[in-house]
């Protein structure tokens, strides 16, 4: 996982609620056993106007209505998004699509719960804010073109174009493994001991549940 | 000292580890694994060169690809081959118990944990599937993770998490003929909406779901996560116990004893307090159809498509206008007018015995309508033998429905099964999200009964009184 810091960036806006994880990344791209080249099918029923089965990605023809298709959010690495963002399927393919299509941060309302793991578990960066700010937000976005922001997670803070601060929160054991790139499995093995004390005493209360080997 | 809720009784017995900021180090009792969402899990273990923390907590089985017709001229499609014979290989690298898709038992992951007792009350249980809630009907702490989890679940059999709200969703009331478990779940989501459970457990109570079997039960969980929580639960009563009793991989003997002793405590204590609590009243429930592309947008079967211009929220609004759009439907059309082309009854909502039972007496002596294409997709290999035993399948043979092996199928169209660009299915699925079944395929949810009555009617009925 990439570390992750401070960023500014071009945003775009994705101006629907409950955008599912099967419109993020659909179902037949997901037959890959790597973790590498999703990117290309980000959005990929929105993105394009025909079939991805059989055609290679370039003899594809964009959707030029599509937001991402636009010529003027080429670039932008932060997504603005609706409610509840990311709703659906558990597959981590998602926010590994946002990630290698290059967007980092993602500004909503509120996010799916198994979605908003992944992605920090990925370093894409779920930012919360409140309805207000997403209103004005896509009002500023869509008003002028190449709007940036920066996204600050040392200090918790979305910083508009005109300098206000808009402060988020994510949790800080989260915030760290971000700041410094962990991974979870590494960090969860500082632990063997406790597991294993664990289980000793599980054994005893419930043995049921340790029968199978 | 206050009462506590069955969701915290579960997570408290589960924490490894709690971190200042609340995080805790959970363990995880079971972990379900399928073709999917592991491979790239099992590749990160070799990479780093790490081995199962505990072999024995595992069962694998592979699902979402499966052909579901002539599995004996193997997997056609090139990449879903080499997705399953991954699951294979990584099974047998790393020795975990696999369920390979010719085995009599193979089925939907979360059909086929429950049936084989591998889902025991107490529980924590994981897959890398957000349909993982389903098994919260057996009062276990079960939920879907993503592939980074699944390693570190293989790796170190805990997750990190933060403990979830306790919500509690009454059911009041009996609940009438006609209606079903599905159409409960698909009432509660319509009521608190697609994000309403989101950052919180859902337990299901009240005297609806008591009457409920386990078959129900688990159809109501599985949807918990469709109203955005990633759990849903029921608590421990003799409905439960007696399901798991003699199922291969649940307790026996003594120790059978001593686990019933133990779940009987999974429910919620009398004075538990919830951050949330919903009361619907089952016996005002009717048979519902979702009209949209999202499972919040669901109406009775007696009602009309609903008309964006009512609604006063903007954002929802143009939702609405957007799903009516790609559902091809107009304000103001009664359910019952819309016609349909395909019919699927499968998937882990409703595929268990009890499903195509309900959905068999519904066409037994009839025929489906002419051009409906209907197909019947067992939950799991065992469910399909059972129905057998019960003639079930030559009622579906002869009323023209193509009867199958089982799988995930065409609840997410990985495999051959799936919609055509504009054909609109009546399906017991889970999902109506746009594409789901096949690119530009309409989805309309509903319960197996109501599924096999629009097979034979061509269009959507009203199965009370049908
Ligand atoms: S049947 Fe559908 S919802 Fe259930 S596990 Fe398979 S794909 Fe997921």
């Amino acid at each position: 996982m990439d570390a992750f810091e401070k960023l500014t960036a071009l945003v775009v806006p994705l101006d629907r609620v409950n955008v599912d994880t099967d419109a993020i990344i659909p179902k037949q791209y997901l037959k890959a056993i790597g973790r590498a080249g999703f990117g290309a099918n980000l959005f990929d029923n929105w993105r394009y106007l025909d079939a991805g089965e059989g055609r290679t990605d370039a003899e594809r023809r964009p959707n030029p209505e599509f937001v991402l298709n636009k010529p003027r959010y080429q670039g932008a690495q932060i997504l603005l998004a609706r409610a509840n963002f990311g709703c659906g399927s558990s597959r981590e393919h998602a926010p590994w699509a946002l990630l290698e299509y290059g967007i980092r941060a993602i500004i909503a309302p509120s996010f799916a719960d198994i979605f908003f793991n992944n992605s920090l578990k990925n370093g894409l960066l779920p930012i919360i804010v409140p309805d207000a700010v997403v209103d004005r937000l896509f009002r500023d976005v869509e008003a002028t073109p190449g709007y940036a922001v920066t996204v600050d997670l040392v200090s918790e803070a979305v910083v508009l174009p005109d300098g206000t601060r808009v402060p988020f929160q994510i949790d800080p054991f989260r915030r760290e493994c971000i700041l410094r790139g962990l991974d979870d499995v590494g960090w969860t093995l500082q632990y063997e001991a406790d597991i294993k004390q664990y289980e000793e005493r599980r054994r005893i209360e419930a043995p049921w549940l340790f029968t199978a080997e | 000292m206050m009462g506590k809720t069955l969701y915290d009784k579960l997570w408290d017995s589960h924490v490894v580890r709690e971190l200042p900021d609340g995080t805790c180090l959970l363990y995880i009792d079971r972990h379900l694994v399928h073709e999917v969402t592991s491979p790239q899990a099992f590749a990160g273990l070799r990479a780093a060169g790490r081995r199962l923390w505990r072999r024995d907590a595992n069962l694998a089985v592979a699902d979402h690809n499966v052909p579901t017709k002539d599995r004996a001229l193997g997997i056609r499609d090139a990449t879903s081959r080499v997705q399953i014979e991954t699951l294979d290989r990584n099974c047998a690298d790393f020795g975990v118990t696999l369920f390979a898709m010719n085995d009599p038992r193979q089925g939907i992951v979360h059909v086929v944990g429950p049936e084989q007792g591998a889902t025991l009350p107490g529980m924590t249980i994981v897959c890398g599937d957000s349909h993982t809630s389903t098994h919260g009907a057996f009062g276990a702490l079960a939920h879907g993770i993503g592939t980074s989890e699944v390693e570190q679940v293989l790796a170190t059999q805990c997750l990190l998490q933060k403990r979830a709200k306790p919500m509690r969703v009454r059911l009041e009331g009996r609940v009438p003929e006609g209606v079903t478990a599905k159409d409960l779940a698909l009432a509660v989501i319509g009521r608190i909406g697609t994000a309403g459970g989101t950052g919180h457990a859902i337990e299901f109570a009240g005297p609806a779901v008591r009457a409920l079997s386990m078959e129900g039960r688990m159809t109501l969980c599985n949807m918990a996560i469709e109203a955005g929580a990633r759990a849903g639960l029921v608590g421990v009563d003799d409905t439960t116990v007696a399901y798991l009793a003699n199922r291969p991989f649940a307790p026996r003997g003594a120790l059978w004893e001593q686990a019933v002793a133990a779940w009987r405590d999974l429910h919620s204590d009398e004075d538990a307090v919830f951050a949330r609590e919903v009361m619907i009243d089952a016996q005002t429930l009717s048979p519902q159809v979702t009209w949209g592309t999202s499972p919040e947008m669901v109406v009775g079967v007696a009602e009309r498509v609903p008309d964006p211009a009512a609604e006063p929220d903007a954002a929802r609004r143009a939702g609405m206008v957007a799903a009516l759009a790609y559902m091809d439907l107009k304000p103001g059309t009664p359910m019952v007018d819309v016609p349909i082309d395909v019919v699927f009854i499968g998937s882990c909502t409703n595929a268990r015995l009890e499903d195509l039972r309900a959905a068999a007496h519904m066409v037994r002596g009839r025929r489906v309508a002419t051009g409906v294409r209907a197909l019947v997709v067992p939950g799991s290999g065992l469910v399909k033998k059972a129905a057998e035993a019960e003639g079930l399948d030559r009622v579906f043979v002869e009323a023209g429905f193509e009867w199958r092996d089982a799988g995930c199928s065409m609840c997410l169209a990985m495999n051959a099964d799936r919609l055509e660009a504009g054909e609109r299915c009546a399906s017991t699925s889970n999902r109506n999200f746009e594409g789901r079944q096949g690119a530009g395929g309409r989805t309309h949810l509903v319960s197996p009964a109501m599924a096999a009555a629009a097979a034979v009617a061509g269009h959507f009925v009203d199965v009370r009184g049908w």
